[in-house]
C-alpha cells in the first residue's frame, strides 16, 4: 500500500462499526441492539456529509443501502406507495408518477445534481427532516402519509405530524422509515418553485403547490426549522382569494432564519413572491 | 473490514477501516490517482466516477458501500491507447485548462449521455451541475459534450 501524503487536514469521518442490514428486520434489530449510538445510512447523501465535518459522530452505522425490496414505485388504488430506499433519480424518470404525481417528479429531478439523485433517497431525504430540502416540502404538500416500521409492526404517521423540529422527526430511534404513500389526486395544478443562486444549491425558498379535489397544498422550503404548510395561504384559496391576496400571507407563521444567503426579511419576501408564482402557475387566477 | 469490489472490470480486494471514503481506497490502496479530491463538501465533482454505470461522487461514498458493485474511473475509460470518445471531444475541443476538474466532467458527461444522447446546450450545462470547474469558464467543456453527442448519435443513425 502506499504512504498517503497528507497536504492538508484530512477530511474523514470518525471511526464506526458498520454493519450491513439484508432485511428490514435486521435494520431494526441492530437499531433496537445499539440505540442511540447507531444511524442508518441509506444514500448517505446527506449523513456522509456531516460525518465528515464531524457533525455527527455515530459508533454504529447500520447501511439500509442494499434493501433494494424497499425501492419501488406502485400504484396501490387509491395512492401511490413509494419504498423508502427509491432514489431521487427514480423518481424523476418515473412514468407513474410523470403522470399521477408530477410535483413528485419534477421536484425529484431538481434535487442537487446528477450525482446526488443517483445515490440519496426518498426516505433519507424525509428522515433527514432538513427544512432546507425540497422533498419534504412536496410531500406535505401532497398530503402524504409516512409508514414507519419497528419492533412490534408498522404505523402510518400523516406529513403534516412528521417533522417535529430541526432535522427531527416523530420516527423513533428504533425505527425505520419503509414506504411514502401520497394519494392519488385528479390535480388540476402544480407548481415548485425554488430560488436559490448557484447551481446545485439548496433553495434559499422553496415553494411545491398542488390543487386538486377543491383543496390547494401549499408548502414551504426553508421558512423555519422544519417545512412547513402555508396554512393561512390555504385558507385563504379556500375562501375564495385571488392568487395575490392569499400569497399576501405566506409568511405567517413562519420562522425564517437569516444566514449568509439572506436576511430572514429577505426570505419571507421571498415567500410571498414565490407563493403568488406558485399558485398562478398552478392555475389560481 | 474486506471488500471485493470490480474496479474497470478487474475485482479488487482491500482491507478496509469502515470510515475509509471510497474515493481513498481508489487513490491511495488502488493507486488510481486519476480521481481528484477537490473539495471537502461534496461540491466540486472532481471525484466522480461510475457505480453501476451512474455517476456518483466517490468522496461522498464509503468504499463499503461499493463492496460488491462494479465501479468505472478515468482510467476504466480508454480502450488500451484508443481514447474514449469523451475524452478525445475533450481533448480536440480543449476543454480543459489545468485538468484538475477533467477526470470528473468526463466521467459526469458519460454517464450524462447515456441518459441522455441528444441534450441540447441547456441539458448539458445543467447536466454538469454537480461539477466545478475553477478555469475554463465552462464553454468549452459543453462544447465537447455536445461534440461527443453530435458524433455518437450521428453514427448510430
Ligand atoms: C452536493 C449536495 C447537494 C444537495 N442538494 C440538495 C437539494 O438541492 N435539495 C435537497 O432536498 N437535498 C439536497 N441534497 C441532499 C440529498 O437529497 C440527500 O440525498 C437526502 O437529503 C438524504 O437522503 P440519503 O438517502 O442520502 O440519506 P442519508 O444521508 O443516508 O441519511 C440521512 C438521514 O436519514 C436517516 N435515514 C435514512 N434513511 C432512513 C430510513 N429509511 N428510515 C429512517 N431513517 C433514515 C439517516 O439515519 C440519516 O440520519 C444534497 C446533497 C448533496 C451532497
Ligand atoms: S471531492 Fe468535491 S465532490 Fe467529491
Ligand atoms: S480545467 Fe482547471 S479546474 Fe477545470
Amino acid at each position: 500500500m502506499r504512504r498517503r501524503i497528507n497536504w492538508g487536514v484530512e477530511v474523514i469521518p470518525a471511526s464506526f462499526e458498520y454493519l450491513r442490514a439484508d432485511s428490514v428486520d435486521v435494520a431494526i434489530a441492530a437499531l433496537t441492539e445499539h440505540g442511540d449510538e447507531a444511524k442508518l445510512l441509506a444514500g448517505g447523501h446527506s449523513l456522509l456529509p456531516l460525518m465528515k465535518l464531524r457533525l455527527a459522530a455515530p459508533s454504529v452505522l447500520v447501511d439500509v443501502g442494499r434493501l433494494d425490496d424497499l425501492r419501488y414505485i406502485n400504484d396501490a388504488g387509491d395512492h401511490i406507495a413509494i419504498g423508502a430506499l427509491t432514489r431521487h433519480r427514480d423518481l424523476e424518470i418515473s412514468t407513474l408518477l410523470a403522470s399521477a404525481a408530477p410535483l413528485l417528479s419534477h421536484a425529484a429531478g431538481h434535487v442537487g445534481d446528477p450525482q446526488v439523485r443517483h445515490r440519496g433517497t426518498l426516505g433519507g431525504s424525509l428522515a433527514h427532516a432538513d427544512p432546507a430540502s425540497d422533498l419534504p416540502a412536496v410531500i406535505l404538500a401532497m398530503g402524504g402519509t409516512l409508514v414507519a416500521t419497528g419492533p412490534n409492526g408498522s404505523r402510518e404517521i400523516a406529513a403534516s405530524e412528521f417533522f417535529t423540529g430541526f432535522l427531527e422527526s416523530a420516527l423513533a430511534p428504533d425505527e425505520l422509515l419503509t414506504e411514502i404513500r401520497i394519494p392519488k389526486l385528479d390535480a388540476q395544478g402544480w407548481s415548485f418553485q425554488k430560488f436559490n443562486r448557484r447551481a446545485q444549491d439548496w433553495a434559499i425558498v422553496g415553494v411545491a403547490t398542488v390543487r386538486a379535489n377543491g383543496s390547494t397544498g401549499v408548502a414551504l422550503v426553508n421558512m423555519g426549522s422544519t417545512p412547513l404548510l402555508a396554512t393561512a395561504v390555504m385558507d385563504a384559496v379556500k375562501s375564495g382569494a385571488t392568487a395575490a391576496d392569499a400569497a399576501a400571507l405566506a409568511n405567517e407563521g413562519t420562522e425564517a432564519q437569516s444566514d449568509i444567503n439572506a436576511s430572514s426579511e429577505y426570505r419571507e419576501h421571498l415567500a410571498r413572491v414565490l407563493v403568488r408564482r406558485s399558485l398562478e402557475e398552478s392555475g389560481l387566477a | 473490514m474486506q471488500i471485493t469490489v470490480t474496479v474497470n472490470g478487474v475485482e479488487r480486494s482491500g482491507d478496509v477501516e469502515p470510515r475509509t471514503l471510497l474515493v481513498h481506497f481508489l487513490r491511495d490502496e488502488l493507486g488510481l490517482t486519476g480521481t481528484n479530491i477537490g473539495c471537502d463538501t461534496s461540491s466540486c465533482g472532481a471525484c466522480t466516477i461510475h457505480v453501476e454505470g451512474q455517476s456518483a461522487k466517490s468522496c461522498t461514498m464509503l468504499a463499503a458501500q461499493a463492496d460488491g458493485l462494479s465501479v468505472t474511473t478515468i482510467e476504466g475509460l480508454a480502450d488500451g491507447d484508443t481514447l474514449h470518445p469523451m475524452q478525445r471531444c475533450f481533448q480536440e475541443n480543449h476543454g480543459l485548462q489545468c485538468g484538475y476538474c477533467t477526470p470528473g466532467m468526463v466521467m459526469a458527461a458519460v454517464s450524462l449521455l447515456d441518459e441522455n444522447p441528444n441534450p441540447s446546450e441547456t441539458d448539458v450545462r445543467i447536466g454538469l451541475e454537480g461539477n466545478l470547474c475553477r478555469c475554463t469558464g465552462y464553454h468549452n467543456i459543453v462544447k465537447s459534450v455536445l461534440a461527443c453527442a453530435a458524433e455518437s448519435t450521428g453514427a448510430s443513425k
